[in-house]
């Protein structure tokens, strides 16, 4: 422990631009969006609208770049002491935290539809009046392919999931092949933080490029899943509770991977750029985290959204 | 402090630049008081409206509709604009320098989670004024008056709340990497003051269930815009659900509301008796218990909806069992103050009144944590006498014990203690007249969220009335004191009170602009 003699001082910034712009760039982007949904809700025109939340996005993405780089600027220029790059630690394994409940409240809605409110409706069970009084003819299956009231919401044609449990099936199921690509990302990422450790840039570079890329390949199989999905399948945000529930996990999933993506490639341009040392590199580091994160919802959602 | 390490300090920033962009957290946290404090008005004006409409039967000053925008704006303002803020603002303050610390861990961040709140407040506060009006289907916006039946402002809320959560899981991660990781040396964990346990302890709720209350809202918001039907069950869905979601978030909120409280009493009864706190490691582990219970009671908010017997006695147990942690904070506070030395100082009464209430809210908690017997109270006056019984003379007591305690570290003045004591005393009667009778308005079976009611309820909503009045008013009293305060009076010393304890009256008052840019001598950080 430091005695008072040999204490670092903790770099605290005397003032600071952009959290207060950073707010107003946040403020206007929900406003706008809000305003928008509304407008399209009441069939006006969301064009005022739109551009206000545009707007809004576009400072805050200004301001979080320069933020970012002002901290990366103080930690080359060695403002940094080791106590406060603990605190950046803290901080991202506590968000990281906070990412897991936010899928904990969608996996919950989840599992309490699948374990009681499907067979409740389906005249099944502790409540088995509610469904026996509202749809008698309503039967519970999982994935809810006949929704109760269909006129108020259609029904898909054909679920998502694993049909047949065949190696012929497997081949051709693009979920097989995403968890595939993400596991394999996730070995990738770790390669290049082990290349870092051993300061072999080159390799960090490679290993890096072809996480990145397996997170694009990714994200492009998952756009063909919901275009099939879309048009093929008939399976909507509008079509009841399994269309919901698959779309809202794997929609903000797949909101995880382009933003864990994006993460991956601006530490992909800053190690070209030459940044991180072998014992310094809590940014690579923290984004491979949030990779690992990524990564680890969806085997979950592999096996609770697909496979069970 | 030495003033040789000082010299390349600056002091703060002239104008109004020195509260849009500071880093400091003495700052930050008179940011967050101050908002606070705005809020509780504006929220107390809403409740204000409530009463005077409440005051005798009949319709007599608002719509219906508006009265219902009333009380889902008066929850809403109280509890994430003032009870919340208010103790973040407390956090700011003194944490840093309770544990020595120079500042918060991640101090811009710190600005970004206080400046989000205005504006999202903003937002909230501009449906009353739009054609739809503002939400009105209650603070704890149940599907489907949230959804299906939900004014088209519902979208402001719902973008509004998530900008909340992010203000509170920012503030909530900055509070948790400063206790773990700016502590002096020498200030062990079970050196910490209760305030700081007390806090790390809600953080960790914070960052667990804000998250949550962001996914409920999504699934609202796509509910409402993009025809989902989490909440419906013509697809499949279920409005229960909501209510499962909403109180996994909701119940642990009502801890994270009063487990600061439980700090600051903690802080200052041993204060005002002069003496050690009584069982200070099983106040830290109460309170850990404490916050592990309040995530598996959540359905206890729900027993009238139909949920499987196996269910409701789990909830119903589950929820008994707090009142052991509970049980052994208020028996702590007690045997602290026996034999001791005491004295009764504004912050003094105000901790001891809120032993006193916030245990008949304790009571009541347990009455109606009874599964047979809540089919009886829910949904009536009994539940909002309950929860504000903890709230006003719990949460925001304290809070204000809080203020009074160390409004002279802040501003270096002390405070106009007859006003203060005018001000705990208008408020002590306020209070108990305000929500008493409405025990036995929920009793009799006048249900909550009316602008009408029968007959038999006139005399105890007058009574109530009469109170909210007085209540609401006197509190003008404490914006009184603290700008006096603020302005000058007696030089406060840096010691304060004879009997506090802790790194923050090692400094002098008020506070220098940073404290601790080198750590405190470890001599002087005492066992609790």
């Amino acid at each position: 422990m430091a005695s008072a003699g040999s204490h670092e001082t903790y770099y605290v910034p005397e003032q600071t631009k952009f959290p207060f712009f950073a707010s107003i760039g946040l403020i206007l982007t929900v406003y706008g969006l809000g305003s928008a949904l509304n407008d399209m809700k009441s069939a006006e025109s969301a064009s005022f609208s739109t551009w206000i939340s545009l707007f809004g996005f576009a400072l805050l993405a200004v301001i979080l770049f320069q933020w970012f780089s002002a901290v990366i600027r103080e930690n080359h220029a060695g403002l940094n002491s080791d106590q406060l790059k603990r605190s950046y630690v803290w901080g991202m394994s506590w968000f990281i935290f906070s990412e897991v409940m936010f899928f904990a409240a969608f996996f919950g809605a989840l599992f309490y539809v699948r374990t009681f409110v499907v067979p409740w409706l389906g005249g099944e069970g502790d409540k088995a009046l509610t469904g026996q009084m509202l749809w008698p003819d309503f039967t519970a299956v999982w994935p809810v392919v006949e929704n109760p009231n269909s006129a108020l919401f259609h029904n898909p044609e054909e679920a998502l999931n694993v049909h047949e449990w065949t190696p012929s099936f497997f081949a051709g199921f693009l979920p097989f092949w995403n968890t595939v690509i993400l596991l394999t990302s996730s070995v990738t990422v770790h390669f290049a933080h082990t290349a870092l450790k051993a300061e072999k840039r080159k390799q960090l570079i490679q290993w890096l490029s072809v996480t990145v890329a397996l997170g694009v390949i990714f994200l492009f199989l998952q756009g063909m899943e919901y275009t099939e999905a879309y048009e093929h399948y008939g399976l909507t945000l509008n079509s009841g509770i399994y269309g919901s529930t698959f779309f809202l996990l794997t929609g903000f999933h797949g909101f995880h991977v382009t933003l864990g993506t994006f993460i991956l490639a601006v530490m992909l341009l800053r190690a070209i750029k030459g940044h991180f040392k072998p014992d310094d590199h809590f940014g690579f580091e923290a984004a491979s985290w949030y990779w690992h994160f990524v990564d680890v919802v969806w085997v979950g959602l592999f096996i609770f959204v697909y496979l069970l | 402090m030495s003033a040789a390490h000082d010299d390349h300090h600056h002091g703060p920033a002239k104008g109004l630049s020195r509260w849009l962009f500071t880093t400091n957290h003495k700052d930050i946290g008179t940011l967050y008081l101050w908002f606070s404090f705005a809020m509780f008005f504006l929220g107390g004006t809403f409740a204000m409206v409530i009463r005077a409409e409440l005051f005798q039967p009949g319709m007599q000053l608002v719509e219906p509709n508006f009265f219902n925008q009333m009380t889902t704006m008066h929850g809403l303002v109280m509890v994430f604009g003032a009870v919340m803020p208010a103790f973040v603002g407390l956090a700011n303050w003194m944490i840093p320098m309770m544990i020595g610390a120079p500042d918060m861990a991640l101090p811009r961040m710190n600005n970004w989670s206080f400046w989000m709140l205005p504006f999202a407040f903003a937002m909230l506060s501009s449906t009353l004024f739009m054609d739809a009006g503002a939400p009105n289907f209650g603070w704890t916006f149940y599907a489907p008056l949230s959804t299906t039946y939900a004014p088209e402002t519902v979208t402001f809320f719902i973008f509004a709340v998530h900008v909340m959560g992010a203000s509170s899981i920012m503030g909530a991660i900055n509070i948790i990497a400063t206790v773990l990781n700016m502590r002096a040396p020498g200030m062990t964990l079970m050196k910490m003051p209760l305030f700081v346990w007390t806090w790390l302890i809600t953080a960790y709720l914070l960052i667990a269930v804000m998250p949550v209350l962001a996914g409920v809202v999504t699934m609202m918001l796509f509910d409402v815009h993009f025809g989902t039907s989490f909440f419906n069950a013509a697809g499949g869905g279920d409005p229960v659900l909501f209510q499962h979601v909403f109180w996994f978030f909701g119940h642990p909120e009502v801890y994270i509301m009063i487990l600061p409280a439980f700090g600051v009493v903690s802080t200052i009864i041993p204060a005002f008796s002069r003496k050690r706190l009584f069982g200070y490691g099983s106040m830290v582990y109460a309170s850990a218990s404490i916050a592990f219970l309040s995530m598996i009671v959540w359905a206890h908010h729900m027993f009238t909806v139909g949920m499987p017997i196996a269910g409701e006695l789990f909830f119903m147990y589950a929820t008994m069992l707090i009142s052991v942690p509970t049980g052994v904070k208020v028996f702590n506070w007690a045997a602290t103050m026996f034999k001791g030395s005491l004295s009764f100082e504004t912050p003094m009464l105000f901790a001891i009144a809120f032993v006193v209430l916030f245990t008949i809210g304790g009571f009541t908690g347990l009455m109606l944590a009874i599964t047979p017997a809540d089919f009886q109270y829910h949904d009536t006056y009994f539940v909002v006498a309950h929860f504000h019984y903890v709230l006003v003379p719990g949460a925001v007591f304290s809070i204000m014990a809080a203020v009074y305690y160390w409004l002279p570290k802040w501003t270096g003045y002390m405070y106009d203690e007859r006003l203060a004591k005018l001000h705990f005393w208008l408020s002590f009667i306020g209070v108990n007249v305000l929500f008493f009778p409405q025990h036995f308005l929920g009793l009799a079976g006048m249900p909550r969220r009316i602008p009408d009611y029968a007959l038999q309820f006139a005399d105890f909503n007058w009574i109530s009335s009469i109170g909210g009045f007085l209540f609401g008013a006197s509190q003008l009293i404490m914006l009184v004191v603290v700008i006096k305060c603020i302005k000058g009076g007696k030089k406060a010393t840096a010691q304060v009170w004879d009997g506090a304890k802790g790194l923050e009256w090692t400094v002098e008052s008020p506070a220098p602009y940073h404290t601790f840019t080198t750590p405190p001598n470890p001599d002087l950080i005492e066992t609790p």
